[in-house]
């Protein structure tokens, strides 16, 4: 009996012969679904208007890149010396990109006008600037309190002292206006960024404050340098400031330069900031008040790093702007690195009739890089100091 | 009131302008220990950078002979790089010594802007390049063609006049930048590209193809290029001017760099006054009695300096013409050494 109900039992475990014991292994997805042809439905194809611009984009790509290409590398010349070997020959009668222009000029763009035998003095600084932004950017990196120090104080009197020259310790004299090329850029947007942030922030805190003296002040300075457009700025501070001073007191045309750049950052960065600060929500500041914290202990622990927080794609917008901004202090006569590319484009020793545009794709590709690398580096950070929200 | 506050302020500038003007030159020229010297960083062949960002050109060879007349080396010429705006406040406000930056000599620059030209080291005018191919020989043949030519400019004007004052009908094409006009030109938009003879010279080199045009002969204006110093101070002003001069009769006497140590044992009395291994020429200067010496010796006579930037040795091939000397067909004249 138990024998036939053991049979019987595990009859029913497996159940009637029709029914199957085990699930059947999963279809493959349809093939619209899955693979590439899935992801294309998704994400190219998902509706009228995503086909219509899928098609305009890849129209746009096999338009333009083909051609790009072929200027850039395959038609291009890299090597040589002078302009005929740029120039079209028999067995070459395309000639794309003149590479081998730009090889023979990148000292140039790199350190202008700056003595030969001193150019070691660059190289450090670039060095040492370069350690500086991955200590700062790197967000993990060991001990970035010492890394402020670093990035603030010793830096800039180091490379200060690096390149002008100190000839004390044996440094020779360099003038700024023998400064150039990529140096000036970097130098001229680097000091920019860093004075046109802090100055930015108090000046924004100066407009949300209660003391009308300062109020008016923030207000009166951000809307003037907003009213006025940078190169007029640069070319007041060239032209006309060195006529108020007696001859021996002119101050250097860099320097000018600089501090125009600088105040004319800090007055967008200001509005930047003050958008942020208008973000937060008041209780945040009553809470700080609450638990008795004074007006720069809330601002510097509660209410600034929300603020910052939010504003750093606009900050990193700023910055971008700035960065390429740069550029206008030609309109004074400093070489910055797209001026040394305007001055050797003119060189006879190189002039043919594609010069000019390979050195404006020169510059193009560096500030691509730049620019892009700044934003991408700004989307990770965002994307780090978001976790919080994400939870 | 606001006028008389207005008028104060001017005052005070002009003022002080004014006094920077009549301070010694040389003295702080020699107690910086360098000459600072307002240049043009992108005009080919008067001066731009070469590829190791080394200065070149005509009016930095000039810069380059005040410092060997003053230190006995070349080096000691400091380049300020100015653009054509703010070219005329550096002279004013002393942030250079000198404007050697291809300045046309005018009679507004020379009285009304506070500066003083003191020689002219390259006759320059506007000149027409066109194709070969239209069998062109003179400027007068180009009645209803097409021109291109950069807007704004006192070219734009001059052209005007030009074609206007010989009754021919004119076709201007007009661009923002030279560099789009020159593409234009290339393109075949226009029949006749027209700039400064000395830019022609570089904007040809731009070309597809160089050989297919030619620069015509007539030039339809006056640009006298010059170095120039502040008002006020004499003693510069000569320094500058005879630095020009010796070069200029360095090239009539045939000195050239390469043998003025032979030439300095000539009996020759130019000779020996211009080197001055006779006379004290340079002591009313302020200068050494061998300052023409060193100058031949470290930057060369005029016309090497020319044919060095600009001329036969140079991509540019401009031909001496207006600038040849005066018993060669051209205008550089100097005034003797005695």
């Amino acid at each position: 009996m138990s024998d036939i109900a053991t049979t019987t039992d595990a009859k029913l475990m497996e159940g009637p012969a029709f029914v199957r014991g085990q699930p059947l292994a999963p279809l493959p997805p349809p093939l619209a679904e899955a693979g590439a042809i899935g992801w294309m439905r998704k994400n190219l194809f998902s509706s009228t208007l995503n086909v219509v611009l899928t098609i305009v984009c890849a129209a746009l790509i096999v338009w333009l890149v083909p051609p790009l290409v072929k200027y850039l590398l395959i038609d291009a010349v890299w090597e040589g010396s002078i302009r005929a070997d740029c120039l079209p020959r028999p067995d070459r009668p395309e000639i794309g990109a003149c590479w081998a222009f730009v090889i023979d000029r990148i000292n140039f763009f790199t350190y202008g006008f700056y003595p030969i035998e001193e150019r070691w003095r660059v190289n450090v600084f670039f060095v040492l600037l370069a350690a500086g932004v991955v200590w700062m950017a790197w967000l993990d990196a060991p001990r970035r309190d010492l890394g402020v120090i670093y990035f603030f104080v010793v830096m800039p009197v180091v490379s200060l002292i690096l390149l002008l020259g100190w000839p004390l310790v044996g440094l020779a004299k360099v003038p700024t206006t023998s400064w150039g090329g990529v140096l000036v850029t970097v130098v001229v947007s680097a000091v920019g960024i860093v004075f046109s942030l802090p100055i930015g922030i108090v000046l924004a805190l100066g407009r949300r404050s209660q003391m009308p003296a300062v109020r008016l002040f923030s207000v009166i300075f951000i809307e003037f340098v907003r009213g006025v457009p940078l190169i007029t700025v640069l070319f007041m501070a060239s032209v006309m400031l060195p006529l108020f001073g007696p001859e021996t007191w002119s101050p250097d045309k860099l320097l000018r330069a600089l501090v125009g750049v600088s105040l004319f950052a800090a007055a967008y960065m200001a509005e930047v900031v003050r958008a942020g600060l208008q973000a937060i929500p008041k209780g945040q500041y009553e809470a700080a008040m609450a638990v008795g914290l004074g007006y720069w202990k809330t601002m510097g622990l509660i209410v600034l790093p929300q603020a910052l927080k939010i504003t750093i794609p606009n900050i990193v917008n700023t910055t971008i702007g700035l960065f390429k901004d740069t550029t206008l202090v030609f309109i004074v006569g400093i070489f910055d690195f797209l001026m040394t590319i305007e001055a050797a484009r003119v060189d006879p020793n190189w002039a043919t009739p594609g010069i000019s545009t390979t050195g404006y794709a020169f510059a193009a590709i560096f500030y691509l890089i730049f620019c892009y690398g700044m934003s991408r580096y700004a989307r990770f950070v965002e994307a780090r100091l978001a976790a919080g929200d994400r939870r | 009131m606001k006028s008389v506050v207005i008028r104060l302020a001017l005052a005070a500038v002009v003022g002080i302008v004014a006094s920077a003007a009549s301070a010694q030159t040389l003295n702080t020229i020699k107690t910086r220990g360098s000459i600072n010297c307002g240049s043009n960083g992108t005009l080919a062949g008067f001066g731009l950078p070469d590829s190791q960002g080394r200065w070149t050109g005509l009016d930095v060879d000039f810069c380059k002979a005040l410092a060997a007349a003053i230190f006995n080396d070349p080096s000691k010429a400091k380049f300020v790089p100015l653009t054509a705006k703010d070219r005329f406040t550096a002279l004013q406000s002393g942030e250079v010594d000198l404007l050697a930056r291809n300045t046309t000599w005018t009679s507004s620059r020379d009285t009304s802007l506070g500066m003083n030209f003191t020689a002219i080291n390259y006759f320059d005018g506007q000149g027409f390049m066109v194709r070969k191919a239209l069998k062109v020989n003179s400027a007068l043949e180009l009645g209803d063609a097409a021109v291109c030519v950069q807007q704004g400019t006192t070219t734009e004007l001059n052209l005007a006049d030009y074609f206007r004052a010989n009754k021919m009908k004119l076709k201007t094409v007009t661009f923002a930048t030279s560099t789009e006009a020159v593409k234009a030109y290339d393109a075949g938009r226009c029949d006749a590209y027209t700039t400064d003879a000395s830019g022609l010279a570089g904007e040809r080199l731009r070309l597809a193809n160089v050989n297919d045009h030619v620069i015509l002969p007539e030039v339809i204006s006056k640009e006298p290029l010059g170095p120039a110093v502040r008002h006020g101070d004499d003693q510069w002003f000569d320094i500058v001017k005879w630095t020009h001069y010796a070069m200029v009769n360095a090239e009539e006497f045939g000195i050239t760099q390469a043998n003025v140590d032979d030439q300095k044992k000539s009996d020759n009395p130019d000779i020996k006054r211009l080197l001055g291994t006779e006379g004290k020429h340079g002591e009313a200067l302020g200068l050494p009695d061998d300052w023409a010496y060193r100058i031949i010796k470290h930057v060369g006579n005029y016309g090497e300096s020319f044919e060095r930037n600009v001329g036969q040795g140079s991509p540019l091939k401009i031909a001496r013409g207006l600038n040849g000397l005066w018993n060669k067909g051209g205008l550089q004249f100097a005034p003797p050494v005695r």
